[in-house]
């Protein structure tokens, strides 16, 4: 049940998104955000639509693996709509009738919004490695070193705690059994017992995730760690021509967008 | 033959403990030889293994590795590069998400050259057998497999010495068999100094030397023939000998073989 | 009463994904109360995933099993009342230990069973006492414990709910050699002292040679052989083509055999290796 999560998976591949240098990438999604929030007409909205769709159909990801790890946000979505269609003032549908044309165009809009965030998002972790993920911004926030902030340790960090999502999701499922075989019950209850319930399932799982990292320091420490500096990579990241292909089309795109804007369109 | 690691005279007390974990052990290990540690949970096994690369350092006495004292700050990185360490949990010491990634890790501490990790992460896979799996995520590994990788990672830093701390308790006997196996050419064909830790006796019958511990001191060393034939010994620490070895014993012949082909053999010309 | 009764059991992971896999497949067996069992079978013989049919944490893709008469996954209810009758105690249990005593995890099955507070500390005092685990202990917390008294707090926990089966998935992994042998005694002792079926899932053939009285042999998800250990033992050579280990004496007696020694019998404990040799002994001095 739990092995279902695709949120922050990464699909192996070849296509030319697969092959792109994750800074590209990490920079091209950032533009891209950007250009998201400056659509505002429904020509913008269709720009950022069809490259999005564009790019899905470059990356060989199915729209299906996409709405797959959408669901999870599934409700803030509806909500989102539910508040706009409900309370926004303007032009009624009908005589006397709450919903107006406004929010149906406000709704439709933020759902768009929502969902082409979350697929923009989801196309870069789909297609690049964790891995290669948190070295493109280790290289990408490089210069805060600078000012003392620890980019080092931190893509560490986060690349560890991806390189331990399925380790613990594994552990959480075997927990669970082992708790479900004492008659311990997750499913029914009001919301307070059910969170008591839980006890069983965290405190393990909190009390195996120290001595995992305990285990995982001292490890690391025999495999000659010992910080940031002096480390070298065996996957050095090389900006290629197609990368920087894709960061002008990425810079044209939000030009585009903020033109659309400045037409009203 | 020198010795690559060297114990004189070494006490250690866990500090929240009262009671010595290594009491008085003297001991060299000379390079390219496959040692076993045996013992019982709390004999002094671990503590033993943890003080060849600096993870622990000695209370009392001194520990050398390729004469470096391991208790001077300055020595702890060259000791790590030439002692590499394997654990138990397969999982707790892979690092990153791609096998070939994970086994670089070390030679990138390092701050060897990228083609030349390259090479070294290409080599280590290929000598542990896992050659075809670099591209794999680690968590969908087979346990035998995970510590195969974790073999790999140490194996790219050249070091020369393994020191393996009961690294095939978690697995089932079809890793462990693969384990032993990796280690075991290791040493023979890579000239690697092996130290093995565990509690199976069966996986030290193919070693060169085979150390007994009990209550933090050392309670046989020998070959593995040596220290089996001591059955009363091995009986009171209240470890098994191989079958072999038993049924010899028992029937009041020499216990000067461990296979079963050799043992069935000896029994077969008594008997004639 | 606890009779096990599979029919035709068959489990299917991710049923319409592309990791679809047939764990196990059309398994038929009894195993009547009181009998003591050892599943045996290499990772992904599909043994685990038959346990967890045992007590209904995993439903059956098709066929069924009844546990005293009853079908366990006929109902919401019946498939949490068996988990009573039922006990599984899965592979490394000190890892789900979770309370701020030994006392308490103990007392957390009994606890779930709905008993009275008189009633749940004579079950944990008689669960202790079959592994081991002294009362000065109770107050302790399990995370103090050393590795072996975790494990047995773990087996007590389970116990606790007095199951008339209790199935252990490799109860004795990554133990010393004395502490499996205390394990095992312990699991022993509960057996003799209730009456209780035991299933034991091992690697380990020299366990299961020593203490079981019927081998279940699972590969590839079928049932490939099932008899009592003489049965088993005495065709080494189809254990071995399954993937499996023979136990070392049964290794040895069949290279004894090979060398001409005609032994009697079928030979997988150390004990009936030495009194087959002894015999052979006698039989040549006459």
């Amino acid at each position: 049940m739990l092995k279902d999560i695709t949120l922050g998976q990464f699909f192996p591949g070849d296509t030319i998104v697969h092959r792109l240098d994750p800074r590209t990438k990490l920079l091209a999604v950032l533009l891209y955000i950007v250009a998201l929030f400056q659509a505002k007409g429904w020509v913008g909205y269709g720009l950022v639509l069809l490259v999005t769709a564009l790019c899905m159909a470059m990356s060989h990801i199915s729209p299906k693996n996409i709405f797959k790890g959408m669901k999870p946000m599934l409700f803030i979505i509806v909500l989102t709509a539910l508040l706009n269609i409900f309370y926004t003032a303007g032009t009624p549908i009908l005589p006397g009738w709450i919903v107006t044309w406004e929010g149906i165009d406000r709704a439709v809009k933020m759902i768009l919004r929502i969902v082409l965030l979350i697929t923009g998002t989801f196309l870069l972790t789909y297609t690049t490695s964790p891995m290669a993920l948190t070295d493109g911004m280790e290289v990408l926030l490089g210069p805060m070193k600078k000012i003392g902030v620890p980019v080092h340790e931190m893509t560490l960090m986060m690349s560890m705690a991806l390189r331990f999502i399925p380790t613990l999701i594994e552990e959480t499922d075997k927990i669970m059994s082992a708790q479900k075989a004492r008659g311990a019950d997750f499913e029914s209850g009001n919301l307070i017992q059910r969170a008591k319930a839980l006890l069983p399932i965290l405190v393990p799982l909190f009390v195996s995730s120290f001595r995992r990292a305990d285990e995982l320091a001292v490890a690391m420490e025999s495999r000659c760690y010992h910080g940031g500096s002096g480390r070298t990579r065996m996957k050095q990241l090389r900006m290629e021509r197609r990368d920087w292909i894709a960061l002008a089309l990425s810079v044209l795109f939000l030009a585009a967008v903020i033109v659309l804007r400045r037409l009203g369109l | 033959m020198n010795a690559i690691i060297r114990f004189e005279n070494v006490h250690h007390t866990y500090s929240e403990e009262a009671h010595e974990s290594l009491s008085g052990i003297d001991l060299s290990i000379e390079e390219g030889t496959f040692v076993a540690v045996l013992g019982h949970n709390g004999s002094g096994k671990s503590t033993l293994a943890k003080h060849m690369n600096a993870i622990l350092t000695p209370t009392q006495g001194k520990v050398f590795v390729s004469d470096l004292d391991t208790s001077l700050e300055e020595n702890i990185l060259e000791i790590r590069r030439t002692v590499g360490m394997v654990f138990q949990n397969p999982d707790n010491q892979i690092v990153a998400n791609v096998v070939e990634d994970d086994v670089a890790f070390a030679p990138e501490n390092l701050g060897i050259p990228s083609d030349e990790i390259r090479r070294r992460v290409d080599e280590a896979l290929r000598q542990v057998g896992m050659s075809e799996f670099k591209l794999h995520a680690p968590h969908l590994l087979s346990g035998g497999q995970k510590q195969r990788i974790a073999i790999a990672g140490v194996v790219a830093m050249e070091p020369r010495v393994i020191v393996l701390d009961e690294p095939t308790a978690m697995l089932d006997p079809q890793g462990r068999r693969e384990v032993i196996s990796t280690i075991t050419r290791l040493c023979r064909e890579k000239g690697l100094t092996v130290v093995l830790i565990t509690h199976h006796m069966e996986e030290c019958v193919g070693a060169d030397r085979l150390i007994v511990m009990s209550n933090g001191r050392i309670v046989a060393d020998g070959t593995p023939v040596e220290v089996f034939s001591q059955v009363e010994l091995m009986d009171r620490e209240g470890l098994s000998v191989p079958e072999t070895t038993r049924l010899l014993y028992e029937l009041g012949l020499p216990t000067d073989v461990l296979d079963v082909e050799s043992c069935a053999e000896e029994i077969a010309r008594a008997f004639r | 009463m606890s009779e096990i009764i599979v029919e035709s059991l068959s489990h299917v992971y991710s049923v319409g994904t592309p990791f679809q896999k047939t764990a196990i497949e059309n398994i038929s067996l009894r195993i009547p109360q009181g009998q003591f069992v050892g599943l045996l079978g290499h990772t992904g013989s599909g043994k685990s995933t038959f346990v967890q049919h045992l007590n209904a944490l995993l439903a059956p893709t098709s066929g069924k099993v009844l546990v005293g008469g009853t079908d366990i996954n006929r109902d919401k209810k019946a498939r949490r009342d068996v988990k009573w009758q039922v006990g599984l105690v899965f592979q490394y249990p000190e890892y789900q230990l979770f309370e701020e005593t030994v006392f308490a995890d103990i007392a957390f099955g009994p606890k779930n069973m709905g008993l009275k507070k008189e009633e749940i500390e004579e079950r944990v005092r008689e669960a202790a006492g079959f592994v081991g685990v002294e009362e000065d202990l109770f107050q302790r917390s399990p995370l103090e414990l050393s590795g072996g008294q975790k494990r047995r707090v773990a087996i007590a926990g389970v116990i606790a709910m007095r199951p008339g089966v209790l199935i252990l998935d490799e109860p004795t992994a990554g133990l010393d050699p004395a502490g499996c042998r205390q394990i095992m005694d312990n699991i022993r002792q509960y057996r003799a002292g209730t009456g209780a079926t035991v299933i034991i899932v091992s690697h380990n053939m020299d366990d299961a040679a020593r203490l079981t009285e019927r081998l279940i042999v699972f590969d590839h998800g079928h049932v490939a052989m099932d008899g009592s250990p003489e049965e088993i033992f005495s065709q080494p050579e189809k254990l071995i083509s399954i993937g499996l280990a023979v136990p070392q004496s049964t290794a040895l007696a069949m290279a004894l055999r090979e060398k001409g020694l005609d032994l009697d019998g079928a030979v997988f404990t150390h004990e009936q290796l030495i009194a087959a040799v002894r015999k052979l002994k006698e039989v040549g001095a006459c």
